[in-house]
């Protein structure tokens, strides 16, 4: 499959065998200090573990040990967590179907002809092939939910400011989030639990109350009291006729249970793209600046060869892969003297008007759902050839990182050849526990 | 020749917020059509050349001060001078995958305390901004600075220059005060510089340590005003605390830009821009070098070979050297810091901290020259904050304000800068040197005593009238005493007492040393003179 790019044996053992012993000493389970003891988790590698080598897929960092570990990792691990391994991606959490790796594209886990969807593939594929119980993955443009929808299992997205991206290599620092994907909606609320709240580190943490989710679950759902908002602007020619069916499906579902199907608008979704692909390149440009070769990352031959110092840089961060090179230059292009008014600037605008949007349809509806992406699972190189047809996959994603807002991916059926449909429900921002509810209620009320 | 005028700062179209007490004197304002006012005395701030016409330089200095906070401006890392290299370093200032700045609120403090000194404009809400460009020294690639919306603007700076320099009023303008964080140093082997060395090393102890950059208005004229302009804020953040503002150590460091224009032409002449200037005596001769140099081209009419570039100062050479040309302006790319959130100031913080600066230097030399003091006094005593304190304190105890000033900067300050002591260091206390002026002025002991005791003070801590005690050296003032004590000294030498009467009025001196001798110098002197003078002279 690819989906792991480093294996954690001797952590993982080490924490194993404490378990044991802590088990021994206590006589029974400490799930109120550790929710999560004992279970075992993959890392994307992109979040950075003190002694364990991270790539965040690239030929960059292909030897990097970081000296620290990040916040979220932290405190699953604290919870009883066990780390299994580092998981695959696209370099640099870069792409839509994990297919941009320095190490290899992951395969989908039930047909290896395809791919498990990006960035957080190796994640993803992990979980639907139980090689973990649950694992981490980083959303910025749909990163976490597209592979989620692709295979087939829960991936969540937490508002912006939810969890703290300290030890999360940046990529773009304002669109960023850091989730999880597991095979229930309860899982996924116990660990974002566990994972979630105010980190000093992190300067654009919310200093919010801590929120028990799992609670929130318990309670019965009352389908008659939610309104569910449905985009017109989602509905469109190139969705593929599939997914369209199983979303309609699932809405279905809600309005047969006694919830309220209401129209709305979302004017500027057709800018969506543009204004993503404008600021994330942006920002993505100045967060990998820092690769360099000076202080850490591969240093090739011929950058020890270098006559300048000019020389010396380029040679070493040739070592980048084609999309993050394409991006970078994209991004300094757009950030420009001359340019960064018409571009990032206007960028930015817009980007405001897409809130908007979300901000005036939450004052008419509890939660608003779609498709995660116009299509299921492609064929391994199939999109490779065109960049610009991989980023459309990211259309119905993107407006939630946009806005800052709660997303999460459920499995909500299957296309004709057997390949996984996720339904995507946005939440107002802060607004999990209804969110997860949703979702926890629709997962339990289905029967596949 | 131009008088003494008013500020002009409410008449003019572009008013500048000018201290008035300041500008009575003497006020050079921004626009171009002021010119300068100054004390005949004074070196002009304009340079005739030889082809006649009249040049004048326009300076402007950019000071980057290095915060004395404890920890560095993004990270907990302690921020100190002189550890090993990299010692104090972490994932956040090194520049590691992942990490993350967050703001430390000390920053923020020292900003607002030198924007309300410099009198600027303070905004209720400014950001960070990204500034990128690739160096060794610079971890992220970027530095994380402000560029459009700066905690502080439009502010001014009063200077006193020296008396011995003919003295003088300026006020300068502030353009804008920003935060930002500091590079790490590059160490060369094999050279001074990057270009000539077989390898570079990287410390990164410097990076992230917290930076407040002063930006003025290009309105000094001279390499002496320029000095005095930086003397001045190195003097303030002193004063406030935040930087110990060491230009040696880099903790206080100025690039200055200049160029020349023919005196009254309102467009500026090509800027040149000078670094490595280590002390201000250095950036004085540096700026009079290079507005020399400059005049000097253009009165050959070879005005063109002024580039817009970078020039060393080079301290062994004494002159100006090309650094490397500034291709255009360097495209920095700034954009708004997504990983910091907007710095948000309250009104009541800011006046709160207003309420909480201490008398700044200007407004303790405007209040020791209405003391009486000369201009000289002044400035010598409101140089030091610790010294303007002690004399305070000391006038404070209602003594006489010429003496305390002149034992503070005369035997006071020879003696600490022989001990190598700052004035906080020593035992004497402000009571100490009060009683020991007042028992002069009463005619307990002599100032020559006075000057004898005073390092008891200074090392025992004792008090003045504990040391007289001790050595028994109360003046004598009994006429009584003092004559029986001439008469002996008369009768001992009655050869000079004949040579005196004979016409050799200087063996005054001689019989007056002799009392001293057998007194212990306790003898009050005018006493002691009167009497002698009488019995010599009968």
């Amino acid at each position: 499959l690819n989906a792991y790019l480093t294996l954690t044996e001797e952590r993982a053992m080490a924490q194993a065998k404490e378990a044991d012993r802590e088990l021994a000493r206590e006589g029974r389970v400490p799930r109120e200090l550790k929710p999560l003891f004992g279970i075992p988790m993959a890392v994307k590698d992109n979040l950075v573990m003190e002694g364990v080598r991270t790539t965040a897929a690239s030929k960059m960092l292909e030897n990097y040990i970081p000296p620290y570990t990040a916040t979220a990792v932290e405190r699953l691990e604290k919870a009883g967590a066990i780390t299994l391994g580092k998981t695959n991606l696209d370099e640099f959490a870069m792409g839509g179907s994990n297919e941009n790796s320095a190490f290899g594209p992951v395969k989908h886990p039930l047909f290896s002809d395809r791919v498990s969807g990006g960035s957080s593939g190796g994640s993803a594929a992990a979980v639907r092939a139980k090689l973990c119980q649950f694992s981490l993955g980083s959303d910025t443009g749909g990163s976490i939910r597209l592979p989620a929808s692709f295979t087939g299992v829960v991936g969540f997205k937490p508002t912006y400011g939810r969890v703290s991206r300290y030890g999360l290599i940046a990529f773009a620092s304002s669109l960023d989030q850091v989730g999880p994907f597991a095979e229930t909606v309860e899982d996924v609320a116990q660990i974002f639990e566990v994972m979630s709240g105010f980190d000093a580190k992190d300067g654009t943490t919310a200093r919010l109350k801590k929120e028990n989710y799992s609670q929130a679950l318990k309670a019965p759902f009352d389908f008659k009291s939610l309104k569910i908002g449905v985009p017109q602007e989602y509905f469109v020619e190139g969705l593929s006729a599939d997914v369209e069916k199983s979303v309609r499906e699932a809405l279905e579902f809600f309005k047969a249970q006694g919830a309220e199907l209401v129209p709305i608008s979302l004017p500027h979704s057709p800018y969506c793209i543009a204004v993503y692909y404008i600021v994330a390149v942006c920002e993505a440009s100045t967060n990998l600046e820092r690769f360099d070769g000076v202080r850490f990352g591969e240093r090739p031959a011929s950058a020890l060869q270098a006559q300048s110092l000019d020389d010396f840089y380029k040679k070493v961060r040739a070592g980048f892969g084609d999309e993050v090179k394409r991006r970078i230059i994209l991004g300094t292009f757009a950030l420009s003297s001359g340019y960064s008014e018409a571009y990032y600037t206007r960028a930015c605008q817009v980007r405001r008007l897409i809130k908007n949007d979300f901000t005036e349809a939450f004052k008419k509806v509890d939660v608003i759902m779609g498709p995660v992406a116009p299509s299921t699972a492609f064929k391994l190189g199939e999109k490779s050839s065109n960049p610009l047809e991989m980023y459309l996959n990211d259309l119905y994603a993107i407006p939630a990182n946009l806005a800052g807002l709660p997303a999460i991916s459920v499995p909500c059926g299957v296309d004709s050849q057997k390949l996984p449909i996720g339904l995507h429900i946005i939440g107002d921002a802060f607004s999990e526990s209804k969110l997860l509810s949703v979702a926890h209620a629709f997962q339990k009320g289905r029967v596949h | 020749m131009q008088t003494v005028m008013m500020c002009q700062a409410l008449e003019s179209p572009n008013p500048h917020p000018c201290n008035l007490l300041t500008c009575a004197l003497y006020c050079d304002l921004s626009s171009a059509s002021h010119s300068l006012f100054l004390k005949e005395s004074q070196s002009s701030s304009s340079v005739v050349a030889d082809n006649g016409l009249e040049y004048e330089a326009v300076i402007g200095i950019e000071t980057h001060v290095q915060l004395g906070t404890a920890t560095k401006a993004f990270c907990s890392c302690p921020s100190q001078y002189g550890a090993e290299p990299n010692a104090h370093v972490c994932p956040v200032c090194m520049g590691l995958p992942g990490a993350l700045p967050v703001l430390n609120d000390k920053v923020v403090e020292y900003g607002v305390k030198l924007a309300l000194a410099l009198h600027s404009e303070i905004a209720l809400t400014s950001k960070f901004d990204r500034k990128q460009y690739f160096y060794p020294d610079l971890p992220k690639g970027y530095q994380i600075s402000q560029y459009d919306v700066p905690i502080a603007s439009k502010g001014f700076i009063d200077v006193d220059l020296p008396v011995e320099f003919g003295g003088g009023h300026r006020c300068f303008g502030i353009t804008r005060v920003h935060m930002e964080e500091d590079a790490g140093k590059l160490v060369h082997a094999g050279g001074e510089r990057l270009s000539g060395s077989s390898s570079s090393q990287v410390d990164l102890n410097r990076a992230g340590v917290p930076l407040l950059e002063v930006v003025s208005e290009p309105e000094m004229r001279t390499g002496l005003e320029a000095a005095e302009y930086a003397a001045e804020l190195q003097r303030l953040v002193r004063y406030l605390g935040i930087s110990n503002g060491n230009m040696q150590e880099g903790s206080m460091r100025c690039d200055v830009n200049v160029s020349v224009r023919p005196k009254g032409r309102p467009q500026f002449g090509t800027k040149v821009e000078i670094k490595n200037m280590n002390s201000f005596s250095a950036m004085q001769r540096a700026i009079d070098f290079e507005i020399d140099r400059q005049v000097t081209l253009e009165n050959e009419g070879l005005g063109h070979q002024i580039k817009q570039e970078t020039r060393l100062w080079e301290e062994g050479s004494q002159r100006t050297i090309s650094m490397r040309s500034k291709e255009g302006l360097a495209d920095y790319r700034y954009f708004p810091e997504p990983d910091l959130p907007e710095v948000t100031l309250t009104q009541d913080y800011v006046d709160a901290t207003q309420a909480m600066l201490p008398e700044l230097p200007n407004a303790k030399r405007r209040r020791y020259e209405s003391l009486g003091l000369s201009m000289q006094d002044v400035l010598v005593l409101a140089n030091d904050s610790d010294v303007a304190a002690f004399f305070d304190e000391v006038i404070g105890k209602g003594t006489d304000v010429k003496q305390a000033a002149n034992w503070i900067m005369g035997d006071l300050s020879a003696w600490l800068k022989n001990e190598k002591l700052a004035i906080t260091e020593t035992k004497l206390t402000p009571a100490a040197l009060a009683e020991l002026i007042d028992l002069i002025k009463d005619g307990t002991i002599s100032g020559k005593i006075g000057k004898e005791i005073l390092p008891e003070l200074l090392q025992n801590g004792v008090s003045a009238r504990e040391a007289i005690e001790a050595k028994g050296l109360s003046q004598i003032s009994d006429a009584a005493v003092i004559e029986s004590m001439v008469d002996a000294i008369i009768a001992e030498n009655p050869k000079q007492v004949a040579a005196y009467r004979g016409g050799k009025t200087k063996l005054q001196g001689f019989f007056v040393g002799q009392v001293m001798k057998v007194s212990g110098g306790r003898v009050n002197p005018a006493l002691l003179n009167k009497i002698l003078l009488s019995k010599l002279n009968c």
